[in-house]
């Protein structure tokens, strides 16, 4: 019968937890993020350039393609598929804008037994949330800096 | 149909969720941190100028990416800060990204309405 | 009840499980256990509106089932001690309100089950009461919603967390009846080795379900040998492989009688459930299903359950608290 040294100091524990907990299949989770995010990101290349050829400015085709792909996303997580693409893409589907769709649909559907408008309106940015908060605060924080460099523009109104 | 700009958009979207899914895998971080993460960076190389450069190189396959979305936010705040002073620091952000926001909120709403959460099969 | 060294109890009088009954939703009907489960239920639904209601429901009905298995009227169940992972416990309270039964709602995470059957014992074995109900539910859905991410979010699940499994059981303890006996019970203290990873509850619950073994054994005298089977709640992969070497290292051989109902409950490979089950309901199901069975048809004669919880919730694991871990052991012998 082997031998193990028993493991008293919590520090000694969470080693060994570290190496008894088998690790994620890294290279299996990066390939496959790689070809599903790339993929979206191909699609939306695709439908960019099919409303270019219709003559619409850069602009709004980049917001089609935005609108688009949150279509495709709010639809497939209302289908119910979504979460089984982002169980198997990981980061592939997460980092696209579908999985912001996807973070403010699921709870969106999720909390509706909580009613209207303090579940599915209430809860919707309960994932979503954060990211509009990080996001509009630091473009905004990236104006300030930029005015700094740039004082021509200072003026209120 | 720019075929080139395709695979590019292909290449280069993959690599930013392959940079995303190390993230997860190695640091364990909730996808929500994932996400401010991604948006925040997007904001700042977008204040800095060098997010269009990526744009310009492989089109959708930036914009696409939450880190476009942080560019966007911040492309239209420094925009409008040009047009109108410190007002416009506050106006441009959101307004840029209005049309993603309005969407995935009005989709998810109408996904509410119409459909049901089920359990994962697998 | 007679105390035995540090925190172990030998009852003194019989304290008999007359029956069992369990519920369980349609991922645990497709793992191998399913042939131990009185009843599985095609729609995690069950054709209630909400998960909660649905989780009520499952509650409620194991224990009507296994009131009505055990030959007792429901007027004659002197306490129900009932618990799940609802905040506030409002399965359990939810699914016993029209059941006219003195009611004490139990909190112990996913050691709810063994710790409602130890109340139950005492109070038995105290004289307070001839009838006593013992249940515990948990529902993968409604405890995703509640701990986790909501159900359509496309995220991926980490190697080393658990599945909650979809479930109820149910147990009817009484004065009279021939068995199998609940003999002696090592309720738990809390350990918390500072583990904070909320996907690796078995690593965080292992070192509990450690410390309530060993404390168990140095008590009443018995080896690991004493017992046909000993069972933890729902350390899963991970925390079984844990507490295999942990006590071990501490002098005790489990591994030839040892296995955990998480383990148990699923098929890991085919139905991808990582590390195993969880929840109240994974103790409870497999107990009074598998256990119990194999305790009424002589295949075991002697086991120790011992249910493991961890003390959190979302908002602790949020603010950055580790994750204390509960375990509760309780031995049940055929006479």
């Amino acid at each position: 019968m082997f031998f193990i040294k028993p493991i008293e100091s919590n520090e000694d524990y969470q080693k060994y937890v570290d190496e008894k907990t088998p690790n994620s299949p890294i290279w299996k989770d990066c390939f496959n993020a790689f070809w599903v995010g790339g993929l979206i990101c191909a699609i939306g290349q695709v439908i960019f350039e099919i409303c270019k050829m219709r003559g619409v400015g850069e602009t709004n085709c980049y917001a089609i393609v935005s609108i688009m792909l949150i279509f495709f996303s709010a639809f497939l997580t209302s289908l119910n598929i979504f979460n089984k693409i982002g169980k198997f893409a990981g980061a592939g589907s997460l980092i696209p804008i579908t999985g912001f769709a996807n973070s403010i649909v699921s709870p969106a559907m999720e909390y509706k037994s909580e009613g209207y408008v303090m579940g599915v309106g209430a809860k919707m940015f309960t994932v979503a949330g954060p990211v509009l908060v990080y996001g509009i605060s630091s473009s905004i924080i990236v104006g300030l800096i930029y005015l700094i460099f740039n004082m021509q523009y200072i003026s209120l109104v | 149909m720019d075929w080139f700009m395709i695979l590019k958009a292909f290449i280069v979207g993959g690599i930013i969720c392959v940079i995303g899914q190390v993230l997860i895998d190695k640091t364990k971080l909730t996808p929500a941190r994932i996400l401010v993460a991604f948006v925040t960076t997007g904001a700042i190389l977008g204040g800095l100028g060098i997010y269009k450069k990526l744009i310009d190189f492989a089109g959708c396959g930036a914009t696409v990416p939450l880190t476009g979305f942080g560019n966007l936010l911040s492309k239209g705040a420094i925009e409008s800060l040009k047009k109108d002073g410190i007002l416009g620091a506050l106006m441009g952000g959101v307004k840029s990204a209005a049309a993603g926001i309005s969407a995935a909120v009005f989709f998810g709403y109408i996904a509410s309405l119409v459909s049901k959460p089920k359990i994962k099969k697998q | 009840m007679k105390k035995v060294g540090k925190q172990s109890y030998i009852m003194q009088n019989p304290v008999a499980i007359v029956n069992t009954a369990c519920i369980v939703g349609p991922k645990e009907k497709e793992g191998p256990m399913h042939t131990y489960f009185d009843q599985c239920v095609e729609d995690e639904f069950w054709g209630e509106k909400t998960w909660e209601k649905a989780e009520s429901k499952f509650i409620k009905e194991s224990i009507n089932l296994a009131v009505s298995k055990s030959g007792i009227a429901m007027q004659d169940i002197d306490f129900c001690f009932a618990g799940d992972l609802l905040n506030q416990c409002i399965s359990s309270s939810f699914g016993l309100r029209e059941s006219n039964v003195p009611f004490f709602g139990v909190f112990g995470a996913c050691s709810t089950f063994v710790e409602s059957m130890i109340l139950g014992s005492m109070t038995i074995d105290g004289d307070f009461a001839t009838n006593v109900l013992c249940a515990a539910s948990s529902h993968f859905c409604s405890a995703e919603k509640q701990f986790r991410f909501p159900l359509e979010l496309g995220n991926q699940r980490p190697p080393s967390s658990q599945w909650t499994v979809t479930g109820a059981g149910a147990s009817v303890l009484s004065k009279n009846g021939n068995g199998p006996f609940v003999t002696a019970i090592t309720p738990g203290k809390i350990v918390d080795k500072e583990i904070k990873d909320a996907n690796n509850m078995g690593a965080a619950m292992a070192p509990a379900a450690l410390d309530t073994l060993i404390t168990h054994f140095i008590d009443t005298g018995r080896k690991p040998s004493y017992y046909d089977a000993i069972f933890t709640g729902d350390l899963g992969y991970i925390g079984k492989d844990i507490l295999t070497d942990l006590s071990m290292s501490k002098g005790y051989n489990i591994k030839g009688n040892y296995n955990d109902c998480g383990v148990l409950m699923f098929d890991k490979e085919k139905q991808d459930t990582h590390s195993g089950g969880s929840g109240c309901g994974c103790v409870a199901s497999i107990f009074s299903g598998f256990i119990y069975k194999n305790l009424i048809e002589k295949k075991y004669n002697k086991v120790l359950v011992i249910a493991t919880g961890a003390l959190m919730n979302s908002t602790s694991s949020q603010q950055g608290e580790s994750i204390p871990g509960i375990a509760h052991a309780i031995s049940i012998e055929n006479k």
